[in-house]
């Protein structure tokens, strides 16, 4: 059985304006239907918003928007006092990116991976490997850092996508469906490692079926905020 | 910059350790060329007339062919959310991966020609000229190509609409490249065609991945 | 004026207005123009009355050249200012374009053929608008080619734009290289060269086939925009009406402010 150890987040400078993530009546189209409107939420640092719904209803579609790979039907998202559109470079290097996919190179291993999505993240040269072993060893895997990622299982191919968040540091997290496909055990490590990052400031937005324990998170469900039929604007 | 560097290292070392990929389309293109005396007859006179066409065709055709692996992964498994969000620009990444690309294909075709040359009947100056010509116009092959992968990504029966889409656009590159050699053929310079050769790979490195930038930013909205 | 064109209902209203007067003025303008290639206007000297070719030959290549250049500026402003007509009307440009661009590539032949004893040959104008008429099917292939219309608009849009390339190196392909197609006799800067009793019918002709263009556009949109309003109404009558009517549901942190 793989245990993980946890993993600390030092408090870094991201996470020091304490601004918030606010959002103001996002609407989202894909192709041509409108699939949600009107959402708004506030997200302090610390903060954490749980996202809930049936099959469709836009979880991944708002995660996506927030990080800024769909644009926005309506609706305003800002970071602190500045819309993110004023400086989208400078957001997007706030946030990290988990969705449904793993990322994962067949041909690569761990180690190599996570090399990778450092080096393109602009985390420096010079970081060396303490961070890396840090981050695998959050998601016990250890052993297996240097094994071909086509010998892992589903299970740890997922822990490996949620590893970049420990080399990524981020201010804004952005999980979509982190826990499918891991054991108890390792969603324990997965919620703990959520609730350092949000005790040196940083938030999370979720989205997740299986029941992830965050404390305190603010739930929005999007099912409720489909359009409804004489709302569609065309 | 050490992102651009780790995007092509890491393309790089995919392609060559998943190398049963590269040598399937140099596979490809020796059969290809093979075809050829096979269909039109191996009378030695009519081969050398049109053995750079026959050559530079196969070379075109085999890079099509590796198009789609230069997207695709990334689109499906997810990595190309992580690149369009990370801190090299998306047109960055697309010169890094082109550049991969090329090293990975392009450039095994060019280095291989001479030898498929000597099976179509070319001179030993024909075939530097051929060499030459495939050096220089396989980076616009890959580049163009890709505008054409990014734009066809999760599209239906993608293979055959890539192949539309770019065949139409390889014919300069094919003109000039196959015109070289045929001009030394001719006993005229080959020097003219091999600049407007080079000139449309640069062209084609200045215009390309801003064209396939924007397109895969569509892919992903 | 273009954003006001914008609304699709507005655009349907005038659209329909319009229709008819673009669609008997091609008959009537084309009608006259065939009368006056065909009757009126002098055989060539060299030529006879194979001549008589160019008048649809050059109408139908000047079309097929306006065609993709309107098809590439509705892509630039589908793209940019993201005019919600802009896209419609490129995608609905293109068939007739290629269209255009086929009856000048099969026109040109069959002139060809007496002319130069060939139907086809490999010079640089014949070659440029062959691969012109590619980019049009290239470009048709990529819009349908996705399960989301909007997709596949958005990709054809940056393709198109792409392809823009082509149109110099047709128009000078004539000048640029020694071809066998003869180089510009109207559309020149010292002025048309071609004599007044052949200019006017070609002419005339290049009219009719601009009102058959205006014409086929106009009705191509209508249809586009009639699947999109079907397609529209289809999607939203599934969609379940048990859902919760739309709460401003505004999550805040508990405790602040």
């Amino acid at each position: 059985m793989d245990v993980a150890r946890p993993l600390e987040t030092s408090p870094t400078a991201l996470n020091k304006p304490a601004r918030d993530l606010i959002a103001e009546d996002l609407a989202c189209r894909r192709g041509e239907r409108l699939v949600f409107a009107g959402v708004s939420f506030r997200l302090p640092a610390g903060g954490a918003l749980l996202l809930t719904g049936a099959n469709g209803s836009g979880k991944t579609s708002l995660l996506r928007l927030l990080a800024t790979l769909i644009p926005p039907a309506a609706g305003r998202l800002a970071w602190g006092a500045e819309p993110f559109d004023a400086d989208v470079v400078a957001y997007r290097a706030l946030l990290h990116y988990v969705g449904h996919q793993d990322g994962v190179k067949p041909g690569l291993t761990p180690r190599e991976t996570l090399l990778f999505w450092a080096a393109l993240r602009g985390a420096g040269s010079g970081r060396g490997s303490p961070p890396l072993d840090r981050a695998l060893a959050a998601f016990a895997l250890e052993p297996v850092a240097d094994w071909p990622c086509r010998w892992l299982s589903a299970g740890q191919r997922r822990r490996l996508a949620l590893a970049r968040l420990a080399v990524a540091s981020a201010s804004i997290w952005l999980l979509d469906e982190p826990a499918s496909g891991l054991d108890r055990d390792n969603q324990l490590s997965l919620e703990r490692a959520i609730a350092e990052h949000r005790k040196s400031g940083g938030r999370v937005v979720v989205a997740s079926h299986t029941l992830i324990d965050i404390a305190g998170a603010d739930v929005i469900t999007l099912d409720a905020f489909a359009p409804s039929p004489d709302h569609v604007a065309g | 910059m050490a992102a651009f560097i780790g995007l092509f290292r890491r393309d790089l070392r995919l392609a060559l350790r998943q190398g049963g990929d590269a040598g399937l389309v140099l596979g490809f293109f020796v059969l290809a060329v093979v075809l050829f005396p096979l269909g039109v007859g191996p009378e030695p006179a009519v081969l050398q007339r049109i053995g750079a066409g026959i050559v530079w065709v196969a070379a075109l055709l085999a890079a099509l062919l590796s198009l789609d692996r230069l997207f695709e992964a990334d689109y499906h498994d997810g990595g190309l959310d992580l690149l369009a969000l990370s801190s090299l620009p998306l047109e960055f990444a697309v010169l890094a991966k082109c550049a991969a690309h090329w090293v990975a294909t392009g450039l095994p075709l060019a280095l291989i020609s001479p030898s498929l040359a000597l099976l179509v009947g070319l001179d030993p100056a024909e075939i530097v000229i051929l060499a030459l010509s495939l050096l220089i116009g396989t980076p616009a092959l890959s580049l163009i190509g890709s505008v054409a992968a990014a734009l066809t990504l999760g599209a239906r029966r993608q293979g055959i609409v890539l192949s539309i889409l770019v065949l139409p656009l390889y014919i300069p590159p094919l003109v000039f490249g196959a015109g070289a050699v045929e001009a030394s053929v001719a006993g005229m310079d080959a020097r003219a065609y091999l600049l407007i050769l080079a000139a449309l790979s640069l062209a084609a490195l200045a215009f390309c991945p801003w064209a396939s930038a924007a397109a895969l930013r569509q892919a992903l909205e | 004026m273009i954003n006001w064109l914008a609304n699709p209902a507005r655009f349907t209203r005038i659209s329909t207005r319009t229709l008819p007067w673009c669609g008997w003025g091609a008959v009537v303008v084309i009608a006259a123009g065939l009368y006056w290639s065909l009757m009126l206007a002098p055989p060539d000297y060299q030529q006879g009355d194979t001549v008589r070719i160019m008048f649809i030959h050059v109408p139908a290549a000047w079309m097929a050249l306006n065609v993709y250049l309107l098809v590439a500026v509705a892509s630039a402003v589908a793209l940019v200012w993201r005019h919600p007509l802009a896209e419609i009307a490129a995608r609905a440009a293109a068939p007739i374009g290629a269209g255009f661009t086929l009856i000048c590539l099969a026109t040109g032949s069959l002139w060809g053929r007496p002319m130069w004893g060939a139907w086809w040959v490999w010079d640089a104008r014949l070659t440029s608008v062959l691969i012109l008429f590619f980019l049009y099917l290239g470009y048709m292939a990529l819009v349908n080619a996705f399960d989301d219309p909007s997709r596949g608009g958005k990709a054809g849009s940056v393709l198109a734009l792409v392809g823009v390339v082509n149109l110099p190196i047709i128009k000078f392909s004539v000048d640029w290289w020694n071809t066998l197609h003869q180089p510009a006799s109207v559309m020149r800067l010292g002025g048309p060269k071609i004599d007044t009793s052949m200019l006017v019918p070609l002419l005339i002709m290049a009219a009719g086939f601009l009102l058959l263009f205006l014409a086929l556009l106009l009705l191509r949109m209508r249809t586009i925009l009639n699947e999109r309003k079907a397609m529209a109404l289809r999607l939203n009558a599934e969609t379940p009406s048990s859902r919760a009517p739309r709460a401003a549901m505004v999550a805040t942190h508990p405790g602040a402010e």
